[in-house]
């Protein structure tokens, strides 16, 4: 992984010292709270519901054992013994106190981690497959890129005040696990005639008006993809709506705009910004890839794998579900759930943060991942290890085999934490875990994804969501509203609103009775619930929902 | 017509700890249960503009609605109960250390 430079650890002391005296000055008076504010939320700082929330940025989903153990001692210094990793691949501690985030800010700093642009109207963290440099369908690893847009992108002078929150999501790999088509700006590598270059799409969003990005570029090459960014973004930033917040982003200026104006302009600036590109940050990428080298694997023996996997059936289910082809056919790409029936999607207490570091450093070249659908990777583990690894996982309540599964569910964090929440989203996804638990019918299910969002700008995904909930405030009381349909993948799709939303206390019952229709009507076991829906559309589901309103049209 | 004025809290968040807080009649308090209900639209007005100015200890004021049951103010919509409460998935929050002093 990236190591960072002299330049990049004095950078971060020096701005974590400007960051301590900006929060003395709020604690003595000196700065007022408006004034304060814009400061703190450059910082990763927000205030919310029952406390101040500091969201950590870590880039491209990508971290060490060494970072992962200073998350877990932060989490019981200066917060409440856990973490809240989440669709954005960064980690949120819910209770921190004003006086002590400048202390836990420099904790991070010692492990080159920080909480710079994780908030406010910049480009956020660059986010990627948390499969990259590991999957077998791979191009090439997207991590270095990613990495290079990270640095171009840091208190980037012209982007620190764009016109609302800019996100860009990379892939290596055909089949996308980056939900690159839902991002300000997707990225995917793609070969062409032997070279390595980017499709680049643009406009893609979920919240108040969900949509799926554009193509801008079919193949824009290595050399010219940082010119290329920066075009695109100082056309957002000159273009993008500034007098309705709700328009500002870059999808609205797409769709207003059209996509043949918007490359015109792109065009337009990249020829006037090229030549300040001299080729550096070409020098600066090679320099990135060498500390992505792929890890040296071993040989050794995988007989362990394959006579636990026939001896011990939970072990046969968790590998089943929870492990992905790796690159090296010895080596696997270990999932490790965050969804533990009834526990909070994405939350991991300091110890199994211990663990899972514990883990890769023995077992997985000491990377680990964290993925947009709020797990933990270990992206390299030999086969013949997945035993020891799925034991212990098990032992700390870490050995869930749901990945891909209907409680593998995304949650926002809700109206529990969230300021902006308009519904709660944890207990919602806790009660469906352990609703269909209890059924014993998640294996049969088979592959579903439920996402969850407690307010309209969508953290939780819910528009791409295979069933997509939505959290909303009806006249003081919880509603919630359901999307079918949903793909965030590379055939990415929007979901339809089935219709009128459902109380709290209706919407497992409604889930399931969206389920119980996809076992009835699917052609076979081998059908996903996503594959019958595409096939038979909206009306067999709508009439499982609203079982009166069908009685009556009949 | 004008809708009438109901029984409201002010309420804010504190400015070190960041949890959610209530003014009583002797201060700041962390208990929705001690403070005062505010039933006369102007005299609301005046305590919102009071401790709103009271910016070097609490963030975001502002008033919020409460039934009075048994004497006692408790939240009408669901958000103020979340916040007088705390998190509904851990015992963190209030309901984790119940703490009755004033700030």
């Amino acid at each position: 992984m990236y190591h960072y430079t002299d330049f990049d650890d004095a950078f971060l002391k020096e701005r974590n010292a400007q960051f301590r005296a900006q929060v003395e000055r709020r604690i003595d008076g000196s700065l007022t709270e408006d004034e304060f504010k814009p400061l703190r939320l450059m910082n990763g700082l927000y205030l919310q519901l029952h406390a101040y929330m500091l969201r950590v940025a870590i880039p491209y989903g990508t971290l060490n054992s060494r970072q992962m153990e200073k998350l877990a001692d932060i989490a019981d210094r200066w917060d409440k013994g856990y973490g809240h990793f989440t669709t954005r691949q960064n980690i949120q501690y819910n209770w921190p106190e004003l006086r002590d985030v400048p202390d836990m800010l420099d904790a991070l700093a010692e492990v080159n981690m920080h909480a710079i642009q994780t908030s406010g109207n910049t480009i956020r963290n660059v986010t990627a497959d948390h499969f990259a440099g590991a999957a077998a369908d791979e191009v090439a690893d997207p991590r270095p890129v990613a990495e290079l847009i990270r640095q171009w992108s840091t208190d980037h002078p012209e982007f620190q005040f764009l016109p609302r929150k800019f996100k860009v999501a990379v892939t290596g790999a055909a089949a996308d696990r980056a939900v690159i088509k839902a991002h300000d700006i997707g990225l995917q590598i793609v070969e062409k005639d032997g070279t390595l270059g980017f499709k680049v799409i643009v406009g893609g969003g979920l919240g108040r008006t969900p949509m799926i990005g554009k193509v801008l570029y079919e193949f824009v090459s290595q050399e010219d993809l940082l010119p290329t960014l920066e075009a695109i973004v100082s056309v957002y930033n000159l273009l993008g709506r500034r007098d309705n917040k709700y328009k500002a982003r870059i999808k609205i200026t797409v769709h207003e705009n059209g996509i043949e104006d918007i490359r015109a302009r792109v065009d337009s600036r990249y020829k006037l910004i090229r030549e300040q590109f001299t080729g550096i940050d070409q020098q600066m990428l090679a320099r990135i890839e060498a500390d992505f080298a792929t890890p040296t694997f071993v040989k050794s023996d995988v007989t362990p794998y394959h006579s636990t996997y026939q001896h011990d059936p939970l072990f046969r289910s968790w590998a089943d579900t929870n492990i992905a082809a790796h690159k090296n056919p010895d080596y696997a790409i270990v999932s490790i759930s965050l969804k533990a029936h009834g526990k909070t999607p994405g939350d991991a207490t300091s110890r199994q943060m211990r663990l899972m570091a514990q883990l890769a450093k023995r077992y997985g070249h000491d990377e680990l991942r964290i993925s947009h659908e709020q797990n933990v990777i270990l992206p390299h583990v030999h086969k013949g290890d997945l035993p020891s690894v799925y034991y212990a996982l098990k032992a700390e309540g870490l050995g869930t085999a749901n990945i891909g599964l209907i409680s593998d569910i995304i949650a926002c964090p809700g109206m529990d934490y969230c300021a902006l929440a308009t519904a709660r989203s944890i207990p919602i996804a806790q009660e469906i875990a352990t609703h269909f638990d209890a059924l014993k019918l998640e294996h049969e299910v088979g592959p579903l994804k439920i996402k969850i969002s407690g307010c309209i700008n969508a953290c939780g995904h819910h528009h791409v969501g295979h069933i997509g909930i939505l959290g909303l405030d009806r006249a003081g009381v919880e509603n919630y509203q359901i999307t079918l349909g949903g793909d965030g993948t590379e055939d990415a799709q929007i979901g339809e609103r089935a219709g009128p939303g459902f109380s709290a206390d209706e919407i497992i019952p409604a889930v399931e009775r969206i389920v119980m229709a996809y076992l009835d009507l699917r052609d076979s076991p081998a059908e996903t619930f996503l594959n019958t829906y595409r096939r038979l559309g909206l009306a067999p589901f709508k009439a499982a929902l609203y079982p009166e309103a069908a009685a009556n049209a009949a | 017509m004008p809708k009438p004025f109901t029984p409201k809290v002010v309420t804010a968040n504190a400015l070190l700890e960041g949890d959610v807080i209530y003014l009583s009649a002797d201060g700041w308090t962390r208990d929705l249960s001690q403070a005062d209900v505010l039933t006369d639209e102007a005299d609301a007005d005046l305590r919102l503009i009071e401790a709103s100015a009271q910016v070097d200890t609490v963030v975001g004021v502002y008033l919020a609605d409460v039934d009075v049951q048994d004497g006692v103010p408790v939240p009408v919509h669901f958000r103020e109960a979340f916040r007088a409460k705390g998190p509904s998935n851990y015992i963190h929050g209030k309901q984790e250390a119940p703490q009755q002093e004033q700030l």
